[in-house]
C-alpha cells in the first residue's frame, strides 16, 4: 500500500501544509485506491474530476493561506446534499436527483478546504444496519475473506465506513439516526464518532427521524474525528434544532489522559446471549481505562431494555411523515402513467420507488401514529424516552463517561438477517439508547473477533462534552492499540 | 348583555335552535411566508414565490418566523385572549399534491393564543359575547389547476406556506345574522390590528362553519361542517340553507349524518363532501424540525405597547372626541376605511354633519354600485369642499346633493359643477324681493288664506320661489322675506 495512505487525518494536514507532497498527489493516490477496491460497492458518485481540479488550484496557493482541511480527499454519505453531485439517499425514488443547495456540514468541511472525492453507499434513507438495501447493491465489508460469504460493513454509513477502512479517503461523512455511524465503523475497524444531537446542522441532509439524525465522521483515529468533527460543527440558523453552545477545544486537552476520570458500566448492557468475545471486549475495555487511571464503577440504566422498541416507534413515526414529500408530483421518480386515479399514481410511484424496509418502517410509523393507537405506541414511546434521558441524566451526576460494547456482534454474512427484522434491528441495542438521549457517543476500534473481524467498544458522555469524550477514546485507542488493518489482497 | 333572540326557524314541530362554531382562516400580514423566505404576496406568477423548503425538497428544514409571531400575539391581544408563553407545531398529515411536505406544520394541543372572546351587538343597546376557544398558526396549501389542459393538472405553489391564523370561536352563534356579524367585527379588528388584510375576495380570509340545530334546551344535535366559504354573504346564506335543511330532515323523522359539506353559491345549497367515515386521520405529532415555541412575557408586553386602536376603542372616542350619537359611532367605526373617512372629513368640519353626509348619501350610492369606501368616486378631501360650499352658503343642502349625485358620476369637482350647471344659490335679497313681489300679486287667494290663519300656505310661497329659482334661492333670505312681505 502507497505510504500515504498509511497517514492519518492529522498527520496528511502536516504533510499537505508542508509542501513535501503535491495535493494533486495526494488526491491521485486516493482515487487510484478507489478505482482499484471497486469491488466493494461503496461508492454511489465518483467526483474524481473536481476534485483533482481542486487540488491543483491548492498548489498554486502559498501554505500559509491553508485552510485547516486544505487538500483533504473526504468520503460523503449519499444523504448530504452537494451541489454538483447527485443526491439520492441510495433511493429509486431520488435516483435521479440534484439538489441545488449544499447541506450545512459539507459547506463548513469545503470551505474549510476538504476535498469531496466521492458519495458513498448506503442504506436506503438510512434505514437499515447492513447497508443491503443500496439501490446500487449491497456494500462489501472490506474485511471479508471468503467472496462467496460478504461481509456486510453495517449500516446504514457503511460505504463511508468501508472507504477509510481501505483508505479510501482522509475521513468520510456518516449520519447516525440510532447507530447507523457507530454500529458500521465498530464492524470496518475505525472510529466513528456521533456528536451531541444539535452540534452539527441537519441542513441539507436528507432527513430519516428529525429528532434522532445526527452527521459524524467515521475515521482512522480518535484525534482524526476530533479534528473533523471541529470542523463539521456550527450552530446553524437553517436548523431550528442546531444548538449555540460553543464547542469545546476537541484537540487541546485530547492527549491529557484520564487519571480520576469516572467511568461507568451499565449492567443492563449486558445482554442474555451476549456472546463471550464480546463479553471479554467489555472487560478489556475496563481494565484498560482502569489501567489509564480512571475509575470504573457499576451503574445502572434501567430502562434501556425499552429503548429499542421505543426507538422502533419514534424513528419510523418521525419518517413516516419525512418521506410523505415523495410522491412524484414536485421532484424524483414517478411511475410511469396514465394512472386511474391520484391514489393511483401515488401508491405506483411510493410502491416502485421506496424498497422494501422503507416501506416496512414508513407503515410502522404510519401504524403508531393513527387514531387509536396514538397513545399506546407514540405517547408511551416519547414517556420512555424521556425515562431514557433521565437514567442518563442521573448516571452522569456519578460517572464521565459511560463504557459499553458498540455492537452485540463482529459483522455478520450480507442477507443473513435480511429476512428477519428484528433480529436485524437487535443490532442498535447499544447504540440506540444514546441516540434517544441526544448524547455524544464513540466507537473505537478495540480488538478482533474469534473470525478475525474487528470489535468496537462505546463511550457514551453527557451533552455537549465531546472533550470529555473524545480525551476517554484516545486513552481507550492507546490502550487498545488496534493496528489491523484489512487484508485486500483477496 | 344579553343573549336572547328570538328564534330564527319556527318549522311544523315548533321553534328549533340553531348552534353555530366558525372557524375563520385568516392569512397573517407579512412579507414572509410561516416558516420560509418565500415571499408572501398575492398576485405574482405561478410558482415565483418559492423558496425551497416551499416545494419540499429534501434536505430543506423549516425555521420560524418571528414576525408571523408578533402578529399572531397581536391578534390575540386584540381579541382579548391569552397568548400562551408555551405553544407546540405539529404536523398534520395527508397526501395531496398541493400540500408539498406531505404534512402541513400546524398547532394541535397546544396552540399560542387561547380563550378570547368578541362582542357583537344584538341591537342598538345589547351586545352578546362570543367566545373564541383558540387562535392558531398553520402553513397555507398551494392551489391546484385543473383547467389547463384535459389530462394534466398544475399545482403553484406560491401560496404553499403562507402564514394563517386559525381562529376557532366556541359553538355561540345562535343564528346566521350573528354569525355575519362575528365575521365582520373579527375582520375589522384583524384589519385594525394590521394583521390580516381581510381581504375576502383574495382568499385572505376564509371560514368553515359548524352547525347543528336543536330544540330548545336540548341536547346538541349532529353537526355539518360547512367548509371553505369566501363571503360573508355565503357564509350567511349557507348557514341559513344548512339550519334549514337540518331542520326539514328532523321534522320528516330522518337522522343528520356527520359530514363535511361545501356550499354552491349558484344553487344556495350545500352538499356532501365527505362524510364521517371518509374523515381523514391527520396523525398528529410535534413537529421535531421545530422547537416549541416559548415567548416570553416581555415580548407579549412590547407588542401590547404597538397595538393599534381597535373598533371598540374608537367607537368610544367616536362618541367623546366628536360627539357623535351611538349609532353613527357604530357605523363609522364598522370599517378601518371609513373611519379614516370620516376623520379626514369633519377636520376643520362639522362632525355630525360629516357622519350623516357618509352614513345617509355617500353609502346609499355606494350600495347602489356595489363598492367600498375605499373605492368611493369621491374622495372625503372632494366631499369636503363639498360641504364647505354649503357651509359658506354658496349652495343649500339640496343642491348639495344634487352636486353630491353629479360629482359620483362624473368625479368632478363640486365646484366645477355647480358653475357649469350655474347652481350656485341667489342670495341676493333685493332679487328675491323681486320675486316674491311677483307672486304676491299673481296669486290673491293663497295670500288670503294666509291672512285668513293658514299658515301652511308659507310653504307654497317657498315652493313657488324655488320653482322660479330652479331650487337655487337661499331658503333662509326665501322664508324671511316671504313672511314680511305676507304680514305687510
Amino acid at each position: 500500500m502507497n505510504e500515504l495512505l498509511k497517514l492519518s487525518l492529522v498527520e496528511t494536514v502536516k504533510l499537505i501544509k508542508s509542501k513535501k507532497v503535491s495535493a494533486k498527489e495526494i488526491i491521485e493516490t486516493y482515487i487510484n485506491r478507489l478505482e482499484d477496491t471497486e469491488k466493494y460497492n461503496m461508492l454511489s458518485e465518483k467526483n474524481y474530476d473536481e476534485a483533482l481540479e481542486l487540488a491543483n488550484k491548492i498548489d498554486s496557493k502559498k501554505p500559509e493561506d491553508f485552510r485547516p482541511l486544505e487538500g483533504i480527499p473526504i468520503a460523503v454519505k449519499d444523504i448530504f446534499c452537494t451541489v454538483g453531485n447527485k443526491t439520492t439517499a441510495s433511493s429509486k425514488i431520488l435516483n435521479n436527483f440534484f439538489a441545488p443547495y449544499e447541506s450545512t456540514v459539507t459547506k463548513n468541511l469545503k470551505n474549510a478546504g476538504a476535498i469531496v472525492i466521492c458519495k458513498t453507499n448506503m442504506d436506503e434513507f438510512a434505514m437499515g444496519s447492513a447497508s443491503d438495501t443500496c439501490i446500487k447493491g449491497e456494500v462489501i465489508n472490506p474485511w471479508t475473506d471468503d467472496f462467496s460469504k460478504p461481509l456486510t460493513p453495517g449500516g446504514s454509513s457503511g460505504g463511508s465506513a468501508a472507504v477509510v477502512a481501505i483508505s479510501g479517503a482522509c475521513f468520510s461523512l456518516g449520519t447516525d439516526t440510532g447507530g447507523s455511524i457507530r454500529q458500521p465503523a465498530s464492524f470496518c475497524g475505525n472510529v466513528g464518532l456521533k456528536p451531541t444531537y444539535g452540534r452539527c446542522s441537519r441542513y441539507g441532509i436528507i432527513a430519516f427521524a428529525s429528532s434522532l439524525d445526527q452527521a459524524g465522521p467515521i475515521s482512522k483515529t480518535v484525534e482524526d474525528a476530533a479534528y473533523a468533527l471541529t470542523y463539521m460543527a456550527s450552530w446553524d440558523k437553517n436548523d431550528s434544532t442546531s444548538v449555540n453552545i460553543k464547542m469545546p477545544d476537541l484537540l487541546k486537552n485530547i492527549k491529557e489522559g484520564i487519571k480520576g476520570l469516572k467511568v461507568g458500566v451499565p449492567k443492563e448492557y449486558i445482554i442474555d446471549g451476549m456472546s463471550d468475545e464480546i463479553q471479554k471486549l467489555l472487560e478489556n475495555g475496563r481494565t484498560w481505562l482502569k489501567d489509564q487511571g480512571a475509575e470504573v464503577i457499576d451503574i445502572s440504566l434501567p430502562h434501556t431494555k425499552v429503548a429499542l422498541p421505543c426507538y422502533y416507534i419514534i424513528a419510523p413515526a418521525e419518517a413516516s411523515a419525512n418521506l410523505a414529500r415523495y410522491d412524484g408530483v414536485k421532484f424524483g421518480y414517478r411511475a410511469e402513467g396514465p394512472f386511474k386515479d391520484l391514489n393511483d399514481m401515488y401508491c405506483k410511484t411510493r410502491g416502485e420507488g421506496f424498497g422494501k424496509e422503507v416501506k416496512r418502517r414508513l407503515l410502522i410509523g404510519t401504524y403508531v401514529l393513527s387514531s387509536g393507537y396514538y397513545d399506546a405506541y407514540y405517547i408511551h414511546a416519547q414517556k420512555v424516552r424521556r425515562k431514557i434521558a433521565e437514567d442518563f441524566n442521573s448516571a452522569f451526576k456519578d460517572v464521565d463517561v459511560i463504557l459499553s460494547p458498540t455492537a452485540p456482534s463482529d459483522a455478520f454474512v450480507l442477507g443473513e438477517k435480511k429476512e428477519d427484522p428484528i433480529n436485524m434491528y437487535l443490532n442498535d441495542v447499544f447504540t440506540v439508547p444514546s441516540s434517544l438521549a441526544g448524547l455524544p457517543a464513540i466507537s473505537i476500534p478495540a480488538g478482533l473477533s474469534k473470525n478475525n473481524k474487528p470489535l468496537g467498544l462505546q463511550l457514551i458522555s453527557n451533552k455537549f462534552t465531546e472533550d470529555t469524550l473524545l480525551k476517554t477514546a484516545f486513552a481507550l485507542e492507546e490502550a487498545a492499540s488496534f493496528t489491523h488493518r484489512p487484508n485486500l489482497e483477496k | 348583555m344579553s343573549d336572547t333572540r328570538p328564534y330564527k326557524i319556527t318549522g311544523k314541530t315548533g321553534s328549533w335552535e340553531i348552534v353555530i362554531g366558525l372557524e375563520v382562516h385568516a392569512q397573517v400580514s407579512s412579507k414572509l411566508k410561516l416558516f420560509s423566505n418565500g415571499a408572501a404576496s398575492f398576485g405574482s406568477n405561478e410558482n415565483e414565490n418559492l423558496d425551497l423548503l416551499d416545494i419540499g425538497l429534501p434536505g430543506t428544514l423549516p425555521t420560524i418566523n418571528s414576525f408571523v409571531i408578533d402578529q399572531a400575539i397581536k391578534s390575540g391581544l386584540a381579541l382579548n385572549a391569552k397568548v400562551n408563553n408555551f405553544s407546540i407545531f405539529d404536523r398534520k398529515n395527508y397526501f395531496y399534491p398541493d400540500l408539498p411536505l406531505g404534512y402541513q406544520i400546524s398547532q394541535y394541543k397546544e396552540p399560542i393564543i387561547s380563550d378570547g372572546y368578541i362582542d357583537i351587538d344584538i341591537n342598538e343597546n345589547d351586545s352578546k359575547r362570543i367566545r373564541i376557544e383558540r387562535l392558531h398558526l398553520e402553513q397555507d396549501a398551494g392551489k391546484s389547476i385543473h383547467d389547463q389542459s384535459p389530462e394534466d393538472s398544475f399545482i403553484d405553489f406560491n401560496r404553499a406556506g403562507v402564514a394563517l391564523m386559525e381562529i376557532v370561536s366556541h359553538p355561540d352563534l345562535s343564528d346566521w345574522d350573528e354569525a355575519g356579524d362575528y365575521v365582520t367585527k373579527l375582520r375589522n379588528i384583524l384589519r385594525f390590528a394590521n394583521t390580516c388584510d381581510g381581504n375576502m375576495q383574495e382568499g385572505s380570509l376564509r371560514c368553515d362553519a359548524n352547525v347543528s340545530v336543536r330544540k330548545p334546551n336540548n341536547a346538541l344535535g349532529t353537526r355539518c361542517e360547512i367548509k371553505n366559504l369566501n363571503s360573508i354573504k355565503n357564509l350567511m346564506k349557507a348557514i341559513e340553507f344548512e339550519a334549514n335543511r337540518q331542520v326539514s330532515l328532523l321534522e320528516s323523522g330522518e337522522t343528520i349524518a356527520q359530514e363535511t359539506r361545501l356550499f354552491d353559491a349558484n344553487s344556495g345549497k350545500t352538499r356532501t363532501m365527505r362524510s364521517k367515515e371518509e374523515a381523514h386521520d391527520y396523525r398528529y405529532f410535534p413537529d421535531p424540525d421545530l422547537l416549541p415555541l416559548k415567548i416570553e412575557e416581555d415580548r407579549i408586553h412590547q407588542i401590547s405597547k404597538t397595538l393599534p386602536e381597535l373598533p371598540a376603542q374608537l367607537k368610544e372616542r367616536l362618541k367623546s372626541q366628536y360627539n357623535l350619537g351611538s349609532y353613527d359611532a357604530r357605523v363609522i367605526s364598522a370599517e378601518l376605511e371609513t373611519a379614516k373617512y370620516f376623520e379626514d372629513l369633519s377636520e376643520g368640519r362639522d362632525p355630525k354633519q360629516a357622519a350623516n353626509w357618509i352614513i345617509s348619501n355617500l353609502f346609499g350610492k355606494l350600495n347602489e354600485i356595489d363598492k367600498s369606501i375605499s373605492e368611493s368616486p369621491i374622495s372625503s378631501k372632494k366631499l369636503g369642499k363639498l360641504l364647505d360650499l354649503v357651509n359658506d352658503g354658496t349652495i343649500s343642502n339640496k343642491i348639495a346633493k344634487e352636486v353630491f349625485e353629479e360629482m359620483f358620476m362624473s368625479s368632478k369637482e363640486a365646484k366645477e359643477i355647480i358653475e357649469e350647471k350655474g347652481l350656485k344659490q341667489i342670495s341676493n335679497e333685493d332679487d328675491i324681493e323681486k320675486l316674491v313681489d311677483k307672486i304676491i300679486l299673481e296669486n290673491e287667494t293663497q295670500v288670503n288664506q294666509f291672512k285668513e290663519g293658514n299658515t301652511k300656505v308659507m310653504g307654497w310661497f317657498v315652493g313657488q320661489v324655488m320653482k322660479l329659482t330652479k331650487g337655487q334661492a337661499n331658503p333662509g333670505i326665501v322664508n324671511k322675506i316671504i313672511l314680511k312681505k305676507l304680514n305687510n
